[in-house]
């Protein structure tokens, strides 16, 4: 269900060339982050928005996406964040 | 001191500080102790927050840095990133250049 809350709001945001969410939630149940409800998701993402912009930057747009849902639902989140012309290569 | 001013009062009295669930010795999340790990691999001299402990930083910086997730690695009073990019920095050789640059690397 988070999955694919957090696909729609990433696709809506970035148009995305390629979209990949991976949940790796029951890896970590029972610790005390996953307590609290939050789950732990990887996400891979290329799309035209990233391009020239610092790791910072990427994963800022990327968490400004995702709004409250990092606040609760999502406990921690790997981003590989790539520009098109990056994934080429 | 407002909550802000203690955020940049940190920031500017510390060459390198780690924002962390837990202490560096007592790390309370996965992510929180293997940026520790790193930082320790690359012989940093760095302080640290427990964020567990002040909860009014701890909301505070979220929205302070735009980046609402635990650890966050600041050099310079700059947000490097949180343990993905911590990591990937540290495996390119770019990190311990960066602590070397703020003279934060133990003798």
């Amino acid at each position: 269900m988070t999955t694919h809350t957090i696909k729609q709001l990433l696709n809506d945001a970035f148009q995305p060339e390629l979209l990949e969410i991976i949940d790796n939630s029951a890896a970590h149940a029972g610790h005390a982050g996953a307590r609290s409800g939050g789950g732990h998701y990887h996400v891979t993402i290329v799309a035209d928005a990233f391009e020239g912009k610092s790791l910072v930057q990427r994963h800022q747009l990327i968490y400004k996406a995702l709004g409250d849902m990092m606040k609760h639902q999502i406990h921690a989140l790997g981003i590989n964040a790539l520009s098109p012309s990056e994934h080429r290569t | 001191m407002n909550v802000t001013e203690r955020i940049k009062d940190q920031l500017e009295n510390n060459p390198v500080v780690l924002y962390m669930k837990g202490t560096p010795d007592f790390p309370q999340c996965g992510f929180s102790a293997q940026t520790v790990q790193i930082l320790d691999a690359c012989h940093a001299k760095y302080a640290y927050v427990n964020i567990l402990e002040d909860l009014e930083v701890r909301e505070a910086l979220k929205e302070y840095s735009h980046w609402p997730t635990y650890p966050q690695l600041y050099i310079g009073g700059e947000l490097i990133g949180g343990c993905d990019i911590v990591t990937d920095l540290y495996t390119k050789g770019e990190l311990s250049k960066m602590l070397a640059a703020a003279d934060a690397i133990a003798e």
